[in-house]
């Protein structure tokens, strides 16, 4: 429970979102999606501060059309937070961090 | 506690990060309140994050990414210590010198800061329609980001709406993707310029509907058409597409200083004899004052404007 950011792909999706104790929000991302690295930071910053407790992971939907699909992600970045498997929260678009965290506030 | 400045410029796109570089580099030790992260046109660079290639800005013979540009300007203005703070200003103070400016809780007995001078640069932010459906499907078919979204319209049919630049370089990136781009304009005629008029006429993937205005945006999940009203005859028709963007123009951001300094009929800061606005102290660069020509290089540089004119300000009043 170091507050690491962990990678996630098509492949390890499943096993590691629904096996999971604890909430795990993922961040659908890309690499040309300028909004997506101005909350990148305030991710990082989220997992340190909520180690433990909520994992973060990143999906790159360039290379996970199989995930990016299931969920109809059409827009990104888009936040989808997990728990026990199901997704719980959806958040579209950049957000600064104070509204991140209100919206995320029952699974923190 | 308020913290007192001597130069506090709100924005951080061409204009607000030219302001900075030139009054770091003059030693006033400038702080900058750049904005927050959003999807839209009011975050920390501006405009240009939303952009791809920027073909015009000069010293970049192949072009540069809008972002990249950014960013640049971004460590440029570090650089002379100019200090960026990642927030939004929530009120402005210009009764009483110095100047309020309050980050947070607009209600706060005491401002943020206090600074003498104020280099305003907030910029314009991209209209919506307004149509039922539009705010519903953002996220599902409706975009305010080409750049982000355009990925998932793959093989799609998608319409952007406008007649503007922005409107044609959109349409023009979007076939990248799309497998048909329909424009629709309401009039029957473009106001973008002849250089984008051409080549998105020559694009065999982009079709045009003129004289269209959307009524509503269709889907239950997903957007899957558009209600459209013929603007000379009023006819009613569907039009059936799975991605809608829009680039119909622009407002400058001066909701919190209308009845503070004065603004022109069309809501953008009036300035007088360079960057300076109706209140000493007070100027003004970029898009937010600027209706006329609305580009990164007279952004910049009339941020260098309001960097010079405040330097000059401060000096003759001898603080």
């Amino acid at each position: 429970m170091s507050g690491k950011i962990v990678t996630l792909d098509d492949a390890t999706f499943d096993e590691h979102v629904k096996a999971s104790e604890v909430p795990v929000l993922v961040d659908f991302w890309a690499e040309w999606c300028g909004p997506c690295k101005m909350i990148a930071p305030i991710l990082e910053e989220i997992a340190q501060e909520h180690a433990g407790k909520l994992e973060i992971g990143k999906l790159d939907i360039d290379n996970n059309l199989d995930v990016t699909r299931r969920y109809d992600v059409m827009s990104i970045p888009t936040l989808i937070l997990f728990h026990q498997g199901e997704p719980k929260v959806r958040l579209i678009g950049a957000k600064p961090k104070g509204q991140l965290l209100q919206e995320l506030a029952d699974y923190l | 506690m308020t913290e007192h400045r001597t130069v506090l410029i709100a924005g951080s796109g061409p204009a607000g990060l030219t302001a900075a570089v030139y009054t770091g580099r003059a030693q006033l030790a400038p702080v900058v309140i750049e904005g927050e992260p959003s999807s839209t046109s009011d975050q920390p660079g501006g405009q240009l994050m939303l952009t791809t290639d920027v073909e015009n800005f000069p010293g970049f013979p192949e072009g540069i990414m809008g972002p990249e540009l950014m960013t640049a300007l971004r460590a440029q203005a570090a650089r002379f210590g100019a200090e960026l703070v990642t927030a939004k200003v929530s009120r402005f103070d210009l009764g009483s010198t110095p100047f309020g400016v309050w980050i947070g809780d607009p209600g706060a007995a005491e401002p943020t800061y206090t600074t003498e001078a104020l280099i305003v640069a907030t910029g314009a932010q991209a209209l919506m329609l307004g149509v039922p459906g539009e705010d519903r499907m953002l996220g599902y078919g409706v975009s305010t980001c080409a750049t982000c979204d355009g990925f998932f319209f793959r093989s799609r049919e998608i319409a952007v709406v406008g007649g503007g630049d922005s409107a044609l370089e959109e349409a023009i990136f979007l076939t990248r993707f799309a497998s048909k781009v329909t424009l629709i304009h309401r009039r029957d005629q473009l106001r973008a310029s002849r250089i984008m008029q051409e080549r998105a006429k020559a694009n065999p993937t982009i079709e045009f509907r003129w004289n269209a205005q959307v009524t509503e945006v269709l889907g239950d999940d997903k957007v899957n058409g558009v209600r459209l009203v013929d603007t000379v005859t009023g006819a009613e028709s569907e039009l059936a597409l799975d991605g809608l963007f829009v680039a119909i123009g622009h407002e400058p951001n001066t909701s919190l200083l209308a009845g503070q300094l004065e603004l022109e009929d069309n809501g953008y800061l009036r300035t007088f004899e360079g960057s300076r606005t109706s209140v000493e102290g007070v100027f003004a660069c970029g898009d937010v004052q600027d209706h006329v020509y609305r580009q990164a290089v007279t952004a910049a540089g009339s941020g260098c404007m309001a960097a010079i004119d405040a330097e000059r300000w401060l000096e003759a009043r001898g603080s």
